[in-house]
């Protein structure tokens, strides 16, 4: 899990966004209430974001990538793998996270359920999505920002299903449509990026 | 490989040798119905009866609306070309197509804000076509990066290419849920072919010589593009050369 490292900055991060909505809009409860799901989502996508170089930087460093590479395990394996350890380390954490900061932004009472849910199965098809960028910028020296902008694109699906989930369940409407699309994008995501992700990392490893 | 295969244009000397020949008549042809196409559109059409003469715009905005899609199937279809067959000149021309459908897509938004404002009555709405425009803007400024990061030709060629097929997938997903996540002020599709006949003629035609003359000068552009980037390839290589010999 060293490659993944970093455990709590990632939380610490969400924190910090929810914390510095209330400065932006102001403190009015109803309008906190009302855009609460989307900063929720919006917060965890970024500090998801925010650890991806994490994901294949050290291994790539000391070369016990290339050692991986030789080793008998398929590279799609191994992405997926990596996927799987950053979900673990990040997304999940968020996940758990993100009802305690609801309470901050005031998220209305049956949100909560949802906002969770929405996220669970969500951030696994963040960690997927940003696993494939990490592979692609993982032999620059400054490709953080790169990254961004590779993955943030690429995200826009799985936010707008988010979202939709966490919002229309706070509003207590029916969540059924946007929540089977979103697990559709996960399992979607999950079942191929990995090998786009393999594809990538062996060019890389070239 | 036979004589009269297509592949043989993949071959650079080939190419430049074609383009040579081909490339004056395109960017000609490109000239001539873009002067007829535009000229024709905002000079001799009649005005809107509800829009007025603001609907003039229709004659660049869709012309080049069309051709930031178009310019990204393209690059997919180069892309595809360069993972299966390895040509250098489908990955070059891949590159090449980038910045044209970039600024194919800003004009399509410029131009549709231009046109929203007297009509709409804002410059800008969250509707599903203008945002997966914007999307697919911020896609072609991934790619572009992504060329001008990596160093090693052949190694931006494949990450790049993957990096499109990728992309494809997600910009056609985000479409649809960007069409799920917003109901839009924009007008569906006025040339269908489906469904009778929405727009006159004496509207339509000066729109498909324009959608021609848009056609025309991507094709000019990018061979134009694809033509400087063999060249400067080659001037690298032969740097790379001379320095060698020297030391």
């Amino acid at each position: 899990m060293r490659a993944g490292g970093g455990f709590g900055l990632g939380l610490s991060f969400f924190l910090i966004v929810v914390v510095l909505v209330p400065f932006g809009v102001g403190p009015q409860t109803a309008i906190l209430s009302t855009i609460a799901p989307g900063i929720l989502w919006i917060g965890a996508l970024l500090a998801c974001l925010l650890s991806l170089d994490r994901i294949f930087a050290l291994d790539w460093e000391d070369g016990s990538l290339d050692l991986l590479a030789t080793s008998p395990l398929p590279m799609e394996g191994l992405v997926a793998v990596k996927s799987l350890a950053h979900w673990l380390t990040t997304g999940l954490p968020l996940v758990l996270a993100a009802p305690v900061l609801g309470v901050l932004l005031n998220l209305p009472g049956p949100g909560f359920g949802w906002l969770t849910l929405s996220l669970f199965i969500g951030t696994p098809a963040l960690s997927v999505i940003g696993t494939f960028g990490a592979a692609l910028t993982v032999g620059l020296k400054r490709g953080g920002l790169l990254l961004s902008l590779l993955v943030l694109p690429l995200y826009v699906p799985t936010l707008i299903f988010g979202a939709d989930v966490a919002r229309r369940g706070a509003e207590g409407l029916e969540t059924t449509t946007p929540l089977f699309l979103l697990a559709g994008i996960t399992c979607g995501t999950i079942a191929l990026l990995p090998f786009a992700s393999a594809a990538v990392l062996k060019v890389n490893l070239r | 490989m036979s004589r009269n295969s297509l592949w043989e244009y993949a071959n650079p000397r080939k190419f430049l040798q074609t383009t040579d020949i081909v490339l004056p008549w395109v960017a000609w042809f490109a000239a001539v119905t873009l002067v007829l196409g535009l000229v024709w559109g905002f000079f001799f059409t009649p005005d809107d009866y509800r829009q007025g003469s603001t609907v003039k715009i229709v004659y660049l905005h869709v012309p080049a609306a069309l051709m930031a899609i178009n310019a990204w199937i393209m690059m997919l279809v180069a892309s595809l070309i360069w993972i299966i067959r390895r040509h250098h000149v489908s990955a070059l021309a891949a590159r090449a197509a980038a910045p044209v459908g970039m600024v194919m897509t800003v004009i399509a938004l410029l131009t549709g804000a231009l046109w929203g404002q007297p009509m709409w009555g804002t410059w800008w709405a969250w509707d599903p076509r203008l945002t997966s425009f914007l999307i697919l803007f911020l896609f072609y400024l991934g790619y572009m990066a992504l060329w001008e990061a990596i160093e090693n030709d052949d190694t931006a060629a494949d990450l790049t290419s993957i990096l499109c097929l990728v992309g494809s997938v997600f910009a056609l997903l985000s479409r649809y849920a960007v069409n799920f996540w917003s109901q839009g002020l924009h007008q569906g599709a006025s040339l269908s072919v489906q469904s009778g006949e929405r727009m006159a003629m004496t509207f339509k035609l000066p729109l498909y010589v324009s959608m021609a003359a848009f056609a025309l000068l991507f094709i000019a552009l990018v061979l134009v593009r694809t033509r400087t980037e063999i060249r400067a390839r080659r001037m690298r290589a032969l740097l790379a050369r001379e320095r060698m010999g020297g030391a």
